[in-house]
């Protein structure tokens, strides 16, 4: 990012905090072509496995007296099960499987993350962009088939003055246009924050005055991130089930 | 991070010729189809995985123990009942039998009095018996004793008369002693 300046200042000193993020071949140093594995496809991968561990192998008892992680897979699902009830109803229970495959791949995709040396996946717009679009897509869909063309009422506020509707009905428009934006860039736009802001203060440990500093705030950023890993899976869920529950209940 | 020159033609755009990003690597999107096609296969794995085996298993897991816990309460409230009742009829075998034994208690000393009654009757009725038998006895006894005197004070009067001299008259003798005794 900022090579030129920083190679200028002393060679002790580089500061490389966006180099987290770079796609690389998982074998040799080719080019990457769309199907090329690269460390995306290893940590993609090792959230696959995490939740498999987590949700299948832990609950492959079937213990009624639940052990230690079967507990966990439990809370998870009554969380999001819980969730998607109290804001879609009982009709929104049917999309459960499709809202849990998002929160558990955010919230896994977060916390492998957050192990030293690791490739963050969530960290990247080309990952949370399909997240979010894919959303967008579903409720716009699922709002016509259920709704025809009432689904436009979502943009018609009844409850308002007649003068004011056509005002609010452009308001309205534009801020359902921006949901997949703003959804998006959240979950990447803090994930990337906080792990670039980890490694810059993980270079001006190299300053040996500085570095017990350095470590103690790396510490501090570390916990605040690890916070930030669940929220902002948590909010990307909960934003999930709103948008659902206006394709099903487009009226205000 | 790498910092040895590498000069490498193939980083193009995204990553200068150190390996290090140029920008942000999140909007160098050479990589946008690679990791939108590893996404879409995670995120499908993922979903099949979860609509297939997990979700429906823990599901059930849930329904079991709801069903468990339900069927214990159930079994509980059961047995609480059955053991109400059961305190109940022994409470109630209890006061019978106690009505029972009092029952009894008060034949018995009833059967008993009864008896004793019947036996002081007859008691006093032979005491009763025998006492008057004994007075009678006794007043034979004392009849006999009477004459047995009587005989033996004429005889002895007899005696004496003879003895001091006299002629024993029987009559007058008799006469005598009679006088004497009854008075």
């Amino acid at each position: 990012m900022a090579t030129e300046t920083t190679a200028a200042e002393g060679s002790s000193l580089v500061f490389h905090p966006m180099d987290q993020f770079i796609v690389k071949p998982l074998f040799g140093d080719g080019a990457i072509a769309w199907y090329t594995p690269t460390n995306v496809t290893l940590w993609l991968f090792l959230a696959i496995a995490a939740i498999f561990a987590l949700l299948v192998l832990s609950t492959s008892k079937r213990a009624i007296v639940p052990t230690r992680m079967q507990s966990v897979a439990e809370l998870a699902y009554g969380f999001i099960y819980k969730m998607l009830e109290d804001i879609c109803g009982k009709e929104g229970v049917k999309y459960f499987p499709y809202v849990m495959t998002l929160f558990m791949f955010i919230v896994c995709a977060n916390f492998l993350g957050m192990l030293p040396m690791s490739f963050t996946t969530t960290s990247h717009f080309a990952v949370t962009i399909p997240l979010a679009l894919a959303v967008f897509l579903t409720v716009t869909v699922l709002g016509f088939v259920k709704n025809g063309a009432s689904f436009l009422g979502l943009f018609w506020v009844s409850s308002a003055p007649l003068a004011l509707r056509p005002v609010l009905a452009i308001i309205e428009l534009i801020s359902y246009f921006v949901r997949p934006v703003s959804h998006s860039i959240r979950l990447a736009g803090n994930v990337m924050a906080g792990h670039a802001v980890i490694k810059v203060f993980a270079g001006f440990a190299a300053i040996a005055v500085i570095s017990p500093v350095s470590v103690l705030a790396i510490t501090a950023m570390y916990g605040l991130e690890v916070l930030v890993s669940f929220i902002q899976a948590y909010v990307f869920t909960i934003l999930t089930c709103v948008y659902l529950k206006d394709a099903l209940h487009p009226s205000h | 991070m790498a910092t040895e020159p590498l000069a490498k033609e193939v980083a193009g755009t995204c990553v200068d010729s150190y390996g290090s990003a140029i920008g942000m690597p999140q909007l160098c999107f050479d990589w946008f189809p690679n990791q939108i096609f590893w996404l879409v296969i995670t995120l499908v794995v993922i979903f099949l995985v979860l609509s297939r085996v997990a979700l429906p298993r823990i599901a059930a897991i849930l329904a079991e123990r709801q069903g468990t816990i339900t069927n214990d309460l159930a079994a509980a409230e059961d047995l609480k009942a059955k053991a109400v009742e059961a305190e109940e009829a022994y409470n109630k075998a209890l006061a019978d039998a106690r009505a029972e034994a009092q029952r009894i208690a008060a034949e018995a000393r009833a059967e008993i009095q009864s008896g004793l009654d019947d036996a002081i009757a007859k008691a006093d009725a032979q005491i009763a018996a025998k006492a008057a038998e004994s007075e009678k006895a006794i007043a034979d006894i004392r009849a006999g004793a009477l004459e047995s005197i009587q005989v033996v004070a004429k005889d002895t009067a007899a005696e004496l008369v003879t003895a001091l001299g006299g002629e024993a008259d029987a009559k007058t003798i008799d006469s005598a002693v009679d006088a004497q005794t009854k008075g």
